[in-house]
């Protein structure tokens, strides 16, 4: 089974690592991810002959992908979830009593050159990793990875109700973000 | 009417679920008058594709590899995993 393994991470490793990176943001957590997937491959060794090997090792690392954000999810502190039912209702930071904007959304554009394009593309990719951890463990899995709703909703045990509320609040953020760093121009 | 509040919310909805022909047609009204919710609409699809673009960049970086190190240390973790049983 050993010489499996290093056959695997010699040529499956470093696409597992990039998957695993693209949706989850993090070095460690996807060397975890990878890790995981190791593991449970040599364990379960359900591997059928029919598929690819890089498309089962690709399945497993889905299901462990989605482990993480879930443990991620419950990990929130309290206080996060606190502020985060309360922003639900007002969303405050974003309009007035009234219901306008605070802030109104100004036009940006995917920059047309290769070069402003990857900037805007590595400031879009600063501005999720600060997102909050609930919010992006669900936006990840929604608008990144474009799993549908109703999965998503019982992978993380949440409402549909919810998964909305959160997915608005991760867009708005990550829009006000892009606007406040992205200067056009 | 809506207001920009109640339609952003809507705009962001659209993204995961069907609305109701009601809610199609305030917000379709709502737009019409309001540049801001307008804007507002394009920057989520744009965001959306960007963020899609973002994943497929990094899944094809070939210069982005699983550290040495990473791979040792998985290797001894699973060897010893395996022992211990």
């Amino acid at each position: 089974m050993h010489s499996n393994l290093n056959d695997w991470l010699n040529e499956h490793g470093d696409y597992l690592y990039r998957f695993a990176l693209a949706r989850l943001k993090d070095t460690h957590q996807a060397e975890d991810a990878v890790q995981e997937t190791m593991l449970a491959a040599i364990k379960n060794n359900s591997f059928e002959g029919d598929s690819a090997v890089r498309t089962w090792l690709t399945g497993i690392l889905k299901h462990k992908i989605i482990d993480m954000q879930r443990k991620l999810m419950r990990e929130q502190p309290v206080s996060d979830l606190i502020d985060l039912e309360a922003s639900n209702e007002s969303m405050d930071d974003f309009f007035d009593k009234t219901g306008h904007w605070l802030d109104r959304p100004q036009s940006f554009d995917m920059p047309d050159h290769a070069l402003e394009q990857s900037q805007f593309l590595s400031i879009l990719d600063a501005c999720m990793q600060k997102l909050p951890l609930k919010l992006k463990a669900i936006f990840m899995l929604r608008d990144v990875d474009e799993m549908d709703n109703e999965n998503i909703c019982k992978e993380l045990d949440i409402t549909t109700t919810n998964a909305w509320v959160m997915l608005y609040r991760a867009r708005m953020g990550l829009r006000k973000c892009l606007e406040m760093h992205w200067i056009k121009g | 009417m809506l207001t920009c509040k109640q339609a952003s919310k809507l705009i962001s909805q659209s993204l995961d679920r069907r609305l109701s022909w009601a809610e199609l047609l305030q917000l379709k009204l709502h737009l019409m008058i309001c540049l801001a919710c307008y804007r507002f609409k394009k920057q989520l699809s744009r965001l959306r594709i960007a963020v899609q673009n973002i994943r497929t960049n990094i899944e094809n970086d070939s210069t982005i590899t699983l550290p040495l190190d990473a791979k040792t240390r998985m290797i001894d973790h699973i060897k010893s995993d395996q022992t211990s049983q």
